[in-house]
């Protein structure tokens, strides 16, 4: 057992896992924090997406160990203050999940996209959404909730 | 899944990986895990201990100068692909590093590990030995034209460590892959590179191991268009066959990837 720390969603937390442990394990498990999802288990769909160092990576491609001392944010730290956070708003607004499963993924993914190119076009959020898989919507409403989001926070900073 | 049990250690130098490595056998250096964590929890692999050089400082930069871009053997795939320095000298290499998988690979890939683990379908490897780069390791320098031996196998020995990818800058360059649209891995990736003395065309993806291009490198030499290639086959035996495509389908594959490559480096 090796003791790992870092701060999950802007708290500081401390436990002692297995070298062996996935990242996407420490957080659903350890920390119950159950809305990071485990799709495929093979880095494929996306469902697992986190934050970590403000950077969006796949947690069931991660050990626990290797975040020793980073930022890691998931779906449960977007929302502030009891508000949603636009890409959240903006997932209910178009409609942008069925059953809701690749939605946690999804809306880190957007994120971060958001966060490194801005206001988007359709065919670039596309592009960006390679590694994230949804069974249900056909992706339409994710790209506009995705378009629709994107617009609106770009806006505000401007 | 889980994985066999290890021990995780981390290592803060190049030197310290090395004494790491010597010190058990059978240890491996996990660099972004992209490819290895997920064949430890397939139980393909179950190394004993695993040693962390993702956050080693002196593996992590890319240097733009006399004449190369030079890349530290722990730089993510994204660092590359947004480099101004890299889009700049060699706009190929950066356009590669942007299309390898997806954006939460290229948060954590890294392309020491892509090199390493020589995988018939990655990115890397085509430019690596297009443009006749050299792999700097803990021991020596391996030109790219004796480091790719053959399907996930490289010339690096039991305990090297590549430090550093270094790349002679071209006169011009392209890059064209065609991705499995499930993967992203190349179904056939081609990369056409003129040198002031000469023009060296390399293919992944659509072979066990990625390989040069004789007949197109002599084709181009004599006339730089996609005229000049648009006739020249590689030999479907030598290809890939799998429910993906079919050996006479990544044949020509290659020449469709050179034609393009050609017309957009022309
Ligand atoms: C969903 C998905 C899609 C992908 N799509 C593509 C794609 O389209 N194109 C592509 O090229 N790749 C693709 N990859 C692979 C990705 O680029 C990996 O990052 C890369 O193959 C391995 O790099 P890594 O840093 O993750 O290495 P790791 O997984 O950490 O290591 C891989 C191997 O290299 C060894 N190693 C690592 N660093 C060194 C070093 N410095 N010296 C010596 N040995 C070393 C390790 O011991 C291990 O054996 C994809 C991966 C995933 C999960
Ligand atoms: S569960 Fe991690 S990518 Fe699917
Ligand atoms: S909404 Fe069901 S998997 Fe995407």
């Amino acid at each position: 057992m090796t003791a790992v720390s870092m701060t999950v969603n802007g708290k500081p937390v401390t436990a002692d896992v297995e070298d062996r442990t996935l990242l996407v394990y420490f957080l659903r498990e350890t920390l119950r924090l159950t809305g990071t999802h485990i799709g495929c288990d093979t880095s494929q769909c996306g469902a697992c997406v986190v934050h970590v160092d403000g950077k969006a990576m796949k947690s069931c491609t991660m050990f626990a160990v290797q975040a020793e001392g980073a930022q890691v944010t998931t779906i449960e730290g977007l929302a502030k203050d009891g508000k949603l956070h636009p890409v959240q708003e903006a997932f209910r607004d178009n409609h942008g999940l069925q059953c809701g499963f690749c939605t946690p993924g999804m809306i880190m993914t957007a994120v971060d996209m958001i966060r490194r190119k801005g206001a988007m076009d359709r065919d670039t959020i596309r592009h960006e959404l390679e590694g994230n898989i949804c069974r249900c919507t056909g992706y339409h409403n994710i790209v506009s909730a995705i378009e629709d989001a994107s617009k609106r926070m770009t806006e505000k900073v401007a | 899944m889980i994985t066999y049990p290890f021990t995780y250690k981390r290592a803060k130098s190049v030197a310290e990986a090395e004494t790491l490595l010597k010190a058990t056998s059978e240890s491996k250096l996990l660099a972004g895990g992209q490819t290895l964590i997920a064949a430890m929890k397939m139980r393909l692999a179950n190394p004993p201990e695993l040693i962390d050089i993702s956050g080693i400082k002196e593996l992590n930069y890319i240097r733009v100068g006399g004449g190369q871009v030079a890349i530290g053997a722990a730089t993510i795939h994204y660092d590359v692909a947004t480099s101004a320095e890299v889009a700049k000298a060699i706009p190929a290499l950066a356009h590669l590093a942007g299309v390898i998988g997806d954006p939460a690979v290229r948060h954590k890939g890294t392309i020491g590990g892509s090199v390493a683990n020589n995988d018939p379908a990655a990115d890397y490897p085509a430019a690596v030995l297009a443009l006749g780069a050299t792999i700097k390791t803990n021991k020596r320098a391996i030109k790219a034209d004796d480091f790719f031996t053959g399907m996930f196998s490289t010339a690096l020995e039991d305990g090297e460590i590549i430090t550093e990818i270094a790349f002679p800058i071209p006169e011009k360059a392209a890059y064209k892959k065609f991705a499995n649209p499930a993967s992203r891995y190349a179904m056939a990736g081609v990369f056409v590179a003129k040198f002031k003395d000469g023009i060296r065309v390399a293919a992944t993806g659509a072979a066990p191991c990625v390989f040069r291009v004789p007949e197109m490198e002599a084709a181009l030499a004599k006339n730089f268009t996609p005229d000049a290639v648009a006739n020249i086959a590689v030999d479907a035996s030598n290809m890939n066959s799998d429910l993906h495509g079919s050996a006479e389908y990544r044949a020509n594959l290659v020449t469709v990837m050179a034609k393009r490559a050609v017309a957009e480096a022309a």
